[in-house]
C-alpha cells in the first residue's frame, strides 16, 4: 500500500508540476494521455472489473459529448449542468445495451459485437439528425480562451489540462474505492464465475448492469471534456469504431483490471506514437503510414510478449505486491 | 529580412516572377539563386494517412513543388510537413509540435474538424493559420484573429455552382426539364446539400429539383441509389460526390442505361480526378464540375503546372494542388510584405493581403474581417478525352461546353 | 416502379452472394478456430490489391487470377495462424481482438505505403455490359461474380463433407478433446482452416475488385459488413453465411429504395442488433 501510495503521489505531483517545465506541445500530448487514461479507466470498470467486453464504448463518449454540447449550443446550458444530462443519457443507453444483452443472454464475443452494433447504429442515426449538425458537424462557439470559466468550460488550455488531470485522479480514487467495496467484490465474483456467483445469491444481472451504467456514465464525462476541448463534434469522430479501439488499447496494454493499467497504458501508447513519428522523421522516412505501421508492430509485440499487460510485469520488477488496493486479484 | 520593401505585391512583379520561375524550371534546373532572406518556416498539416489520405497526399504534391517556385519569386519558404493521420488528437498535437519546432505560419488542414482544432492552437499561440481547404462555414464564424481562409464556404460554392449551370444552358441553348440531386452523406457533402436545398428555390433555376438522394460514400455499392435516381425520370443529375464514389455512380448509370442530358456537380471533388478518367475511360467524358479551378491563363499557374508535371508526371493537376500552393503563397507573401518571418509580423500583414496574380480563377486574394477570402470564384470544367478543361467563364475558357452530352452508347 | 425495384432486388441478390463468400471465410474460421478475425476486411482489401496488381501488370482478368489470389491468401492465412494467432486461441476475446487490430493496422498502412492512398479499380473489357432478361437488366460482371462465388461456396461445402481433411477439421470444431484423443494434429488443422478462410477472402476479393474500388481504408468497412452477414446467418454456419449475404444485400436495397439510401447501413445494424438479441446463434446456426 505505502509504496503504491508513494508511486501514485509522485505521478500526481509530476503531472501537476509538468506545466512549469513542459511547453504547450508536451502539455497537449499529456492532455491526450490523460484523456485516454480517463476513458480507459471508465471502460475498465465494465471489462476489467465486471468482465463485460465492450467494443463500442465510444457510444457513451459520443452521447455524453453531444448531449452537453447540444444543450450548450441550442439552449445555452452551461457545461457544468449539461454534464448531468450527459451522464444520465449515457447511463440510460448503457442500461439499454446492458439489459437487452444480459436479459437475452448475449455472451462473450456476441455481446462485444452487440456493443459495436449499437455504436455504429447510433453513428448513422446521428448523421441524420439535422438539429445536431448531421455529418456537417456540431460546432461550439469557442469564445474567450484566456480566462478560466469552469462553469461554461471555456478558457485557457491549462484549465483543460488541470481539469482532465483532476478527472483522471478522481476516477482513479473512485475505482480504488470501488474495487474494495461490496459492489467491487460482487463484480469480481461475476467476472470469475458467473454461475458460482449466482449460486451464492448474487444478483448477476444487477451487478453487470451496474457496471455498464456506471462505466457509461463516467465515460460520458470524458465525452463532455472532448466536446468542450475540441469544440466540434462529428458523428464519425464521436461514434467511430476507430475511437472505440483507441479507448480500449490503453487499459489492455497497461493491464486489464488493474488500477494503474489504464494510466500506464496511456502513458506508453500516446508517447509511443509521438516517439515513432519523431524517430521515423529523424531517420528520413517521409512516407505516410510508416508511423502507424511501426505502431501496429509495437502493439503486436506488446500483446505477444506481455499478454497480461505492462503493469503486472512492471509491478513485479518494482517489487510491489499484487492485490491490496490494486484491483488485481492474486491470480 | 527581405530586401523587398513594397507593401503591396503588384501584378507586374508577380507576372515577372512567375515567368522567371517557369524559365528556371524549364531549364530543368533545381538550382535556384540564393536569397539573402531568411526562409519562412511554414508548418503544413495534412491528412497523409487514414481515411483522408488520398486528398491529403494530393495537397502534399502541390506543396512539394511550391518552395522552389516561391524562392524564384523572392519568397523563400521552408516547409515542415506533418501528418494529422485523419485524427483530431493528432491534428492538435502535431500543430503544437510544429509551433514548438519553430513553424512561423501553419497551413492546413483539409478536414474541417481538424482545421478547427488547429485553429484553436494557433489562436492561443498567436501563430497565423492559412487554411488551404476546409468548407465548413463555422470556422470563420468563431471570431478568430489568426485564421485566414482562401477557400469558399459551401453556400458560396453552391450559389456560384448553380449560377454557372444557368450559364451552361444559356450558352448551349438547351435546358433540362427536371433534375435529381445525389450527394455523398459525409461532412462536405452534407454541407453542400444543405446549401443546395436552401439556395435552390431562391436562385430562379430553370428546372425543378424532383428528389434529393443522400448516400453513404463508403457504402460498397451504389446500384440502388442510381436506380432510385433513374426512377425519377430526371434528365439532369446534380452530383456531389466526395472521391471515388462518383466512379461507382457513373458506372451504375451506364449499366442501368440511365441517360440524363448531363451529370453536373455544383462544386465537389471527384469527377476530375485521375482515377475517374482511368477507370471510366470514355464514360468519364462530358461530366461537368462547377468549382474553383486553376486559372489556365496565368503565368503563375503555368509555372506551377510545369513544376508539377515534372515532379509528378502521372498525377492530376487539380484544385487541391492549386489551393495548397496558394495558401503557402499567401503566407510567404505576408512575410515578404512584413519584411520579417516573425509570426506576429506575418499576422499583422495577413489581413491586408491583396494578391492580384495567383493560380486559382477569381479576383485578387483579399480577406474580409472574418479572415475569409471573398474573391474566390467558380468555373465550369468539363471532361474531354480524359482531361478537365475550363469551359466557363468564357474569358478563361479552354473549350466550349457540350450540353446535352452524347448518350453512353453513342460514344466511340 | 416495379421493374426498377425488381432490377434492384436482382442486383442486391447478386452482390450479396459475393459478400457472402467473403463472410463465409469469417464463419469458417470462427466455427473451427473460435477466433473472430477482426482483420477480415483488411485481408479482403489485400486480395483486391492483388487482383488489381495482376490485372494492371500482367493483364490477368480477376476471374482467371482468382485461383492464384486464393492460393496467396491461403498461405497468408496459414502463416498468420501458425506464427501469430495460434498462441492466442485459448486467450480471452479481448486479447484476440487487440492482436488482430494490430494486424489490421499493419495491413492498412502497409498497403498505404505500397499502393498509395488512391482508389484502385479494375475495368474489365466487359465491365459495362448488361444482359436483358425480359424487362430486367442484369449486370454481366455481377452475374459472373455471383456465379463464381456460388460455385466456390459449393466446392467448399463438398470439401468439408467429402475429404478427409475436411472431415478432420469438422471433428476439431465439433469436439476438440475428441479430435486430440484420436490423434489429429489440431495445430496444423487450425492453420489449414485459417488458410481456407483466407482463401475464401482471396476469392471474394478477386471478385469484389470488379465491383468496387479498393483503397487502404476499405478494410474496416468490409470487416463490419462480414460481421453483419455472419451474425445474421449464424456465426460458424456455412449455409448461414450465404443466406446472410443475400438477406443483407436485398434488405439494403429495400432500405435504400424506400428510405434514404444513406440510412441503409443503419438498417443493417438494426437487423444485427435484433438477431443478436432474439437469435444470437443466427438464422441457420445451431445453439451450442
Amino acid at each position: 500500500m505505502s509504496r503504491q501510495a508513494i508511486l501514485l503521489g509522485l505521478l500526481l505531483a509530476a503531472f501537476a508540476l509538468a506545466p512549469l517545465v513542459a511547453g504547450p506541445y508536451l502539455l497537449s500530448v499529456l492532455v491526450v494521455v490523460m484523456y485516454f487514461a480517463y476513458v480507459g479507466q471508465a471502460w475498465n470498470i465494465m471489462m476489467g472489473f465486471a468482465g463485460q467486453l465492450s467494443l463500442g464504448h465510444t457510444l457513451y463518449v459520443g452521447l455524453g459529448a453531444y448531449t452537453a454540447a447540444a444543450l450548450f449550443v441550442h439552449l445555452g446550458v452551461p457545461a457544468v449542468f449539461g454534464l448531468f444530462a450527459s451522464v444520465a443519457v449515457a447511463a440510460l443507453a448503457g442500461g439499454v445495451v446492458g439489459s437487452l444483452g444480459f436479459r437475452f443472454g448475449v455472451k462473450g464475443v456476441y455481446f462485444a459485437l452487440l456493443t459495436i452494433a449499437f455504436a455504429e447504429f447510433t453513428r448513422i442515426l446521428f448523421e441524420h439528425i439535422p438539429g445536431l449538425g448531421g455529418p456537417g458537424g456540431l460546432f461550439l462557439p469557442v469564445g474567450d480562451r484566456s480566462g478560466i470559466d469552469l462553469v461554461h468550460l471555456r478558457g485557457h488550455p491549462l484549465m483543460f489540462y488541470y481539469l482532465i488531470l483532476a478527472m483522471t485522479a478522481g476516477i482513479f480514487l473512485l475505482c480504488r474505492r470501488l474495487v474494495r467495496s461490496r459492489l467491487g467484490y460482487t463484480w469480481l465474483a461475476v467476472r470469475e464465475d458467473q454461475e458460482a456467483a449466482a449460486a451464492l445469491g448474487i444478483n448477476v444481472f444487477r451487478a453487470k448492469l451496474a457496471a455498464v451504467m456506471l462505466s457509461a456514465g463516467l465515460t460520458a464525462l470524458g465525452g463532455v471534456f472532448f466536446a468542450f476541448y475540441y469544440n466540434n463534434l462529428f458523428p464519425n469522430q464521436a461514434f467511430g469504431m476507430n475511437r472505440s479501439i483507441e479507448i480500449i488499447l490503453a487499459p489492455i496494454v497497461g493491464g486489464l483490471g488493474t488500477l494503474f493499467g489504464p494510466i500506464l497504458g496511456a502513458l506508453i501508447l500516446t508517447p509511443l506514437g509521438e516517439g515513432i513519428t519523431m524517430a521515423t522523421e529523424a531517420m528520413g522516412f517521409k512516407a505516410a503510414g510508416i508511423k502507424q505501421l511501426c505502431y501496429g508492430l509495437a502493439l503486436l509485440a506488446i500483446v505477444k510478449f506481455l499478454p497480461d499487460g505492462v503493469w503486472p510485469w512492471a509491478r513485479a520488477r518494482l517489487g510491489l505486491e499484487p492485490g491490496d488496493g490494486d484491483g488485481e486479484d492474486d491470480r | 529580412m527581405s530586401g523587398h520593401s513594397s507593401p503591396m505585391v503588384n501584378r507586374r512583379g508577380f507576372l515577372a516572377a512567375g515567368a522567371a520561375g517557369a524559365a528556371v524550371l524549364g531549364l530543368g534546373g533545381r538550382a535556384r539563386p540564393l536569397h539573402a532572406a531568411e526562409p519562412l518556416k511554414v508548418g503544413l498539416l495534412l491528412p497523409l494517412s487514414g481515411s483522408l489520405a488520398r486528398e491529403g497526399q494530393s495537397c502534399k504534391r502541390g506543396a512539394d513543388v511550391t518552395p522552389a517556385l516561391l524562392a524564384d519569386m523572392g519568397m523563400p519558404v521552408q516547409l515542415m510537413i506533418a501528418d494529422t493521420e485523419t485524427n483530431i488528437d493528432t491534428a492538435r498535437t502535431r500543430a503544437e509540435k510544429l509551433i514548438a519546432d519553430g513553424a512561423q505560419v501553419l497551413v492546413g488542414a483539409f478536414d474541417s474538424a481538424h482545421t478547427l482544432a488547429v485553429a484553436q492552437v494557433c489562436e492561443q499561440r498567436g501563430v497565423p493559420l492559412v487554411i488551404n481547404i476546409a468548407a465548413a462555414p463555422n470556422i470563420t464564424e468563431q471570431g478568430f484573429k489568426t485564421v485566414f481562409r482562401n477557400f469558399p464556404t459551401a453556400p458560396k460554392l453552391v450559389t456560384e455552382g448553380l449560377a454557372l449551370m444557368k450559364d451552361v444552358f444559356k450558352t448551349t441553348g438547351t435546358t433540362p426539364t427536371k433534375a435529381v440531386f445525389l450527394h455523398n452523406n459525409d461532412t462536405f457533402g452534407t454541407a453542400m446539400a444543405g446549401a443546395v436545398n436552401k439556395l435552390f428555390p431562391t436562385l430562379d433555376m430553370p428546372f425543378p429539383l424532383v428528389e434529393t438522394i443522400a448516400y453513404d460514400g463508403a457504402a460498397r455499392d451504389l446500384a440502388v441509389e442510381v436506380g432510385k435516381a433513374k426512377a425519377t425520370g430526371a434528365d439532369l443529375v446534380l452530383l456531389v460526390p466526395h472521391g471515388d464514389d462518383c466512379i461507382r455512380v457513373i458506372r451504375e448509370m451506364v449499366k442501368q442505361r440511365f441517360e440524363p442530358k448531363a451529370v453536373i456537380s455544383p462544386g465537389s471533388p471527384g469527377m476530375y480526378e485521375a482515377q475517374f478518367y482511368k477507370t471510366l475511360g470514355k464514360y468519364s467524358d462530358y461530366c461537368m464540375t462547377n468549382l474553383p479551378w486553376i486559372n489556365p491563363k496565368t503565368a503563375m499557374s503555368q509555372a506551377l503546372l510545369k513544376a508539377f508535371t515534372k515532379a509528378y508526371p502521372d498525377a492530376l493537376f487539380e484544385m487541391n494542388i492549386g489551393y495548397t500552393f496558394e495558401a503557402i503563397l499567401i503566407a510567404a507573401d505576408a512575410a515578404k510584405r512584413a519584411g520579417s518571418t516573425d509570426p506576429k509580423a506575418v499576422l499583422a500583414a495577413l489581413p491586408v493581403t491583396s494578391i492580384a496574380e495567383h493560380v486559382m480563377i477569381g479576383g485578387p486574394i483579399v480577406f474580409d474581417a472574418k479572415g475569409q477570402n471573398t474573391n474566390t470564384r467558380s468555373a465550369t470544367i468539363q471532361n474531354f478525352g480524359g482531361k478537365p478543361l475550363v469551359v466557363l467563364p468564357s474569358e478563361v475558357a479552354e473549350a466550349k461546353p457540350v450540353f446535352p452530352a452524347p448518350g453512353w452508347q453513342q460514344r466511340g | 416502379m416495379t421493374i426498377d425495384l425488381a432490377n434492384q432486388i436482382v442486383t442486391g441478390l447478386l452482390t450479396g452472394l459475393v459478400y457472402s463468400l467473403m463472410a463465409l471465410g469469417l464463419s469458417v474460421i470462427f466455427g473451427v478456430v473460435r477466433v473472430v478475425n477482426f482483420a477480415h476486411g483488411e485481408m479482403t482489401a489485400l486480395a483486391m490489391y492483388a487482383a488489381w496488381a495482376l490485372f494492371t501488370w500482367a493483364e490477368l482478368d480477376p476471374l482467371l487470377g482468382l485461383p492464384l489470389i486464393a492460393l496467396l491468401l491461403f498461405v497468408l492465412g496459414y502463416v498468420m495462424q501458425r506464427g501469430l494467432i495460434d498462441a492466442f486461441v485459448a486467450k480471452p476475446e479481448h486479447m484476440q481482438f487487440i492482436l488482430l487490430v494490430a494486424v489490421a493496422i499493419i495491413m492498412v498502412n502497409g498497403s498505404l505505403l505500397v499502393f498509395g492512398p488512391d482508389a484502385h479499380g479494375i475495368q474489365v473489357p466487359y465491365g459495362f455490359d448488361t444482359y436483358e432478361v425480359g424487362p430486367l437488366l442484369v449486370d454481366k460482371v455481377r452475374l459472373l461474380a455471383a456465379t463464381a462465388a456460388l460455385c466456390i461456396s459449393g466446392l467448399l461445402m463438398l470439401f468439408f463433407r467429402r475429404t478427409m481433411t475436411g472431415k478432420a477439421i469438422r471433428a476439431c470444431a465439433d469436439n476438440l478433446v475428441g479430435a486430440r484423443v484420436i490423434g489429429l494434429n489440431v495445430k496444423r488443422l487450425y492453420a489449414v482452416t485459417f488458410g481456407i478462410g483466407a482463401a475464401c477472402v482471396g476469392a471474394a476479393g478477386a471478385l469484389l475488385s470488379m465491383l468496387i474500388d479498393v483503397m487502404p481504408s476499405s478494410g474496416p468497412e468490409l470487416t463490419m459488413l462480414a460481421f453483419i452477414i455472419v451474425i445474421v446467418g449464424g456465426l460458424g454456419s456455412m449455409g448461414g453465411a450465404l443466406l446472410g449475404g443475400i438477406l443483407i444485400g436485398v434488405s439494403e436495397v429495400l432500405a435504400g429504395y424506400f428510405l434514404m439510401p444513406s440510412m441503409k447501413g443503419m438498417f443493417s445494424f438494426a437487423i444485427l442488433i435484433l438477431i443478436l438479441i432474439l437469435r444470437p446463434q443466427g438464422l441457420m446456426g445451431a445453439r451450442k
